[in-house]
């Protein structure tokens, strides 16, 4: 306190300096903030299990509803891709492997990212409003007051959700994106479905799906942890509960492209080290 | 009889030892001082109003006192253990001794009326079976004079006294200690405040509980006060002046010879419009 107090002067004005400063401060404690949150939803994971009156509504509003929606938006991403990438195949002379391309996109990068942008738009919002509002009519301090931990009774089940349930989503969105494309590369655009489907199988192997459900583990926890912490720390009113909401699909969004992108990395290297011969896949 | 009471309810034998006790508390978010150096001791069995004007720190006094804020310097003890010493367990524990009422009642809007009065049996798994749990709901919402055929509805469906009776109601279900009220009469019509009024008196009557009741309605605190502490807000204090400008009976503050606290009780507002235009108004 008594460093503010020399920052400021006798009117009680903050100097530019001393903003910058305070506003690094907050930045870093922000970070730790998330990652006691983040230690806290995992620690209560371990300590006691949700009931399953708890946890059923909430895989349900996760899982269950979201399904719809991936599916339609996978659906249409394939489809788009052979509309797209057609022309250019057809000139070369290699529109059969379209689907080569097609797939590999879809189950590698597609399927997981798109599954994941989904889930933070149609569910991280809502949780982050869901629970910026019980913050703000203090339903939040109620569940604390009736001695329940409300990281163990709002987050740790929607940690699980999302975690549990994510792959699941991008497996379906991989799945609804290979028939679309195919669908309009065999029946529309008139590629050869046997060689179409021969070069999908050469190309695209179970490790390319392992890939993309391995990366949506990690996009369904940080949807999960970032959505719940902004919901939690939501400023009063209805401005503060919309930014929260706001807050959480773009910072979700971010965590997923990052993660996209390190653990990309990630598997590339650990995939050259286990099979130095092969060649490097995307 | 009273020996058997006596030995059911340690409340009533342990009956004006400190129960909670605040020792030179402060409380700031950010540069803003809401609570400065503040010495409270609330003994077992009485019913304290905490008065004071919107953003004195009232609210803020009641969730240091439960724990749901940590204060920035000072000890909160609660039957003397200091809850800065407490775990996760060790504080969920405590919190089950008391009960609070939020101002708009916080009940979880997700659930029926049932499930919010069920809730805190239900999560600290009190050995009782479905009809248990049911008689023990119906006990609790009949105390507070609601009709059966209530606990199916949605917190949605119920006027503003309606959800109070219901806060009231699911605060009770794990029999506290202390119940802790934050302005409970707030938005509701006189008659409806009456009647919570009546249930604050009538839970310390029946069940012997400490309250601490935070208000800005004297007819609150003449009906149930047994003391009533006034803050005042910091940002409105002189240097080195204490924050709680009254701490004694209800019915002296009439005739106490601070004039902040008659202008309160009056509901006067004194030079506070003329401060107001002049922009030197800062609390």
């Amino acid at each position: 306190m008594s460093s503010v107090n020399a920052a400021t002067d006798t009117n009680g004005t903050v100097s530019p300096i001393a903003r910058i400063g305070e506003q690094t401060f907050e930045f870093v404690a922000e970070f730790g903030a998330m990652a006691h949150f983040s230690l806290q939803a995992f620690g209560w994971m371990f300590r006691r299990a949700p009931r399953w009156s708890v946890l059923v509504p909430i895989f349900y509003t996760i899982g269950v509803s979201s399904f719809p929606v991936v599916a339609i938006t996978g659906t249409f991403i394939g489809m788009v891709l052979a509309v797209q990438a057609y022309s250019q195949f057809e000139l070369m002379g290699l529109a059969t492997r379209l689907g080569s391309v097609i797939n590999i996109s879809l189950v590698k990068e597609l399927g997981p990212v798109l599954a994941a942008t989904m889930l933070a738009g149609r569910v991280g919002s809502s949780m982050a409003a869901e629970l910026g509002t019980m913050r703000v009519t203090e339903q939040i301090d109620a569940l604390a007051a009736l001695g329940t931990n409300p990281i163990f009774f709002l987050v740790t089940p929607r940690f699980l959700a999302c975690f549990l349930l994510i792959p699941l989503l991008t497996l379906m969105a991989d799945f609804m994106g290979v028939i679309g494309g195919a669908v309009v590369s065999t029946q529309l655009l008139k590629v050869d479905a046997y060689h179409y489907w021969l070069h999908s199988r050469e190309y695209v192997g179970a490790l390319d799906l392992l890939a993309g459900v391995f990366k949506s583990y990690f996009f369904g926890a940080a949807i999960a942890l970032i959505s719940c912490h902004r919901g939690f720390h939501s400023k009063a009113g209805a401005e503060g509960v919309g930014r929260a909401a706001t807050e959480a699909f773009v910072y979700s969004f971010i965590a997923i492209l990052f993660l996209d992108f390190t653990i990309g990395i990630f598997w590339n290297t650990a995939y050259n080290a286990i099979w130095p011969d092969s060649a490097n896949l995307i | 009889m009273n020996e058997t009471l006596t030995q059911k309810n340690p409340s009533i034998a342990r009956a004006g030892e400190p129960i909670i006790e605040l020792k030179r508390i402060s409380m700031r978010f950010r540069r803003h001082v809401v609570l400065q150096d503040i010495d409270l001791t609330i003994r077992r069995g009485e019913t304290v109003c905490v008065i004071g004007e919107s953003g004195c720190g009232k609210t803020v006094l009641l969730k240091l006192i439960i724990g749901l804020l940590q204060p920035s310097s000072g000890v909160v003890l609660f039957d003397g253990v200091d809850l800065a010493g407490l775990g996760d367990f060790e504080m969920s524990r405590t919190r089950l001794r008391f009960g609070f009422l939020f101002q708009m009642a916080a009940l979880f809007d997700s659930m029926t009326i049932f499930d919010n009065v069920a809730f805190g049996p239900r999560e600290h798994g009190l050995p009782l079976n479905p009809a248990e749990l049911k008689k023990l709901v119906d006990d609790r919402l009949h105390e507070v004079g609601l009709p059966s055929g209530i606990e199916f509805k949605k917190p949605a469906e119920l006027s503003g006294g309606q959800r109070k009776r219901v806060g009231l109601a699911r605060a009770l279900a794990l029999d506290p200690e202390v119940m802790l009220y934050d302005e409970p009469t707030t938005g509701l019509d006189p008659i409806m405040s009456d009647v919570i009024n009546e249930l604050i008196l009538q839970t310390q009557r029946a069940k012997h509980v400490t309250g601490v009741v935070v208000t800005h309605d004297m007819k609150t605190v003449v009906k149930v006060a047994d003391r009533v502490v006034m803050l005042y807000p910091h940002a409105r204090l002189k240097p080195g002046e204490p924050q709680i400008i009254y701490d004694g009976d209800p019915d002296a503050m009439e005739t106490h010879p601070d004039l902040r606290v008659r202008q309160f009780v009056r509901g006067e507002a004194g030079e506070r419009l003329k401060e107001m235009s002049n922009g030197s108004d800062n609390s």
